[in-house]
């Protein structure tokens, strides 16, 4: 899905079609029609000029709270980066994105963990597996205060930033987080930009591509 | 019915670090010697102009466009709603 502003869909676009084989379509948000698909995507970049605070305009468009009414269907739900933003923002996703600690904009590879890998996303990825992936943000701090973290974040999908490699001061060195079935999923690393063995540069490998082949084996097998 | 003007103002909450507003207390206002200022917070100022009967109506817009809009994240975000003078 696309808003004003943003700016990876055609790099999620290219992943999904020329690396993966998969059909995919870039939609404008005002022709988002939800029971079209069979798995959406909410990419990158900055919606609304990230202006109130990123993805909060966008989350209060008619397609997203569509997307927010029709969680009951179980279509798979991923959101990248902006679209995790988004994600969190609507609600779908527990939690809060703010300003990074260091106040700017980091762009850079990071290795992360995946822990409790389940749903369409993480199927074939293993517990404990390490994925390498650049971020590229400025408002990634995750947020989430203990309670919450406890009742919600303990059973679910979650992605995390290895030993020192947490660039946003996010709680708990949460990367990504999912709900418990793992059905939608939000990260703030860039799993299409690193897909491809050309573009991990030397000491990091290709980390995202297991989402794209477990939502690829999922929309065919099940999850 | 007039026009009411009302200032929306949105911090993070006590509990939740406020990068920005670190720095301009440590590498601004503490460097240049003023070390009787003790802290401070950023915060982001919406200010609306509402055609209401009353200043009190008009506030009340103004918060549930608040509330119902999500214009802050309760989550992490302490919000004050008041009369511009």
């Amino acid at each position: 899905m696309k808003f004003p502003g943003t700016n990876c869909d055609e790099d999620v676009r290219h992943v999904l079609v020329d690396v993966f084989g998969l059909e995919a379509e870039i939609v404008w948000y005002k022709e988002f029609a939800v029971k079209q698909w069979d798995a959406v995507i909410l990419p990158g970049g900055f919606s609304y000029g990230d202006w109130l605070r990123a993805g909060a305009i966008a989350a209060r468009t008619h397609a997203v709270e569509e997307l927010a009414e029709a969680r009951y269907l179980g279509i798979p739900l991923l959101g990248i980066c902006n679209g995790f933003q988004i994600l969190v923002e609507v609600g779908l996703l527990p939690g809060a994105l703010l300003y990074n600690d260091s106040g700017r904009f980091v762009c850079r590879w990071i290795r992360t963990v995946v822990e409790r890998p389940r749903g369409p996303w993480l199927a074939l990825a293993r517990d404990g597996q390490e994925l390498d992936m650049p971020i590229a943000h400025a408002e990634g701090r995750y947020y989430i205060d203990e309670e919450s973290y406890n009742s919600l974040l303990l059973n679910a999908p979650v992605l995390r930033y290895l030993n020192g490699f947490n660039p946003n001061g996010s709680v708990h060195d949460i990367a990504g987080v999912g709900t418990e079935d793992g059905v939608v999923f939000g990260l703030m690393p860039h799993p299409e930009r690193a897909s491809e063995e050309l573009l991990a540069p030397k000491m990091f490998s290709p980390g995202g591509r297991v989402i794209f082949e477990s939502i690829s084996y999922s929309l065919k097998r099940g999850w | 019915m007039s026009a009411h003007l009302v200032e929306v103002i949105i911090t993070n909450k006590s509990g939740v670090r406020d990068p920005e507003g670190e720095t301009i207390h440590k590498h601004l206002i503490l460097k240049k010697g003023y070390s009787m200022v003790m802290g401070v917070r950023t915060g982001k100022y919406l200010l609306m102009t509402v055609s209401a009967s009353s200043a009190e109506e008009a506030i009340r817009v103004v918060k549930e466009v608040c509330e119902k809009l999500r214009i802050y994240n309760p989550i992490v975000h302490d919000i004050e709603v008041r009369l511009h003078t």
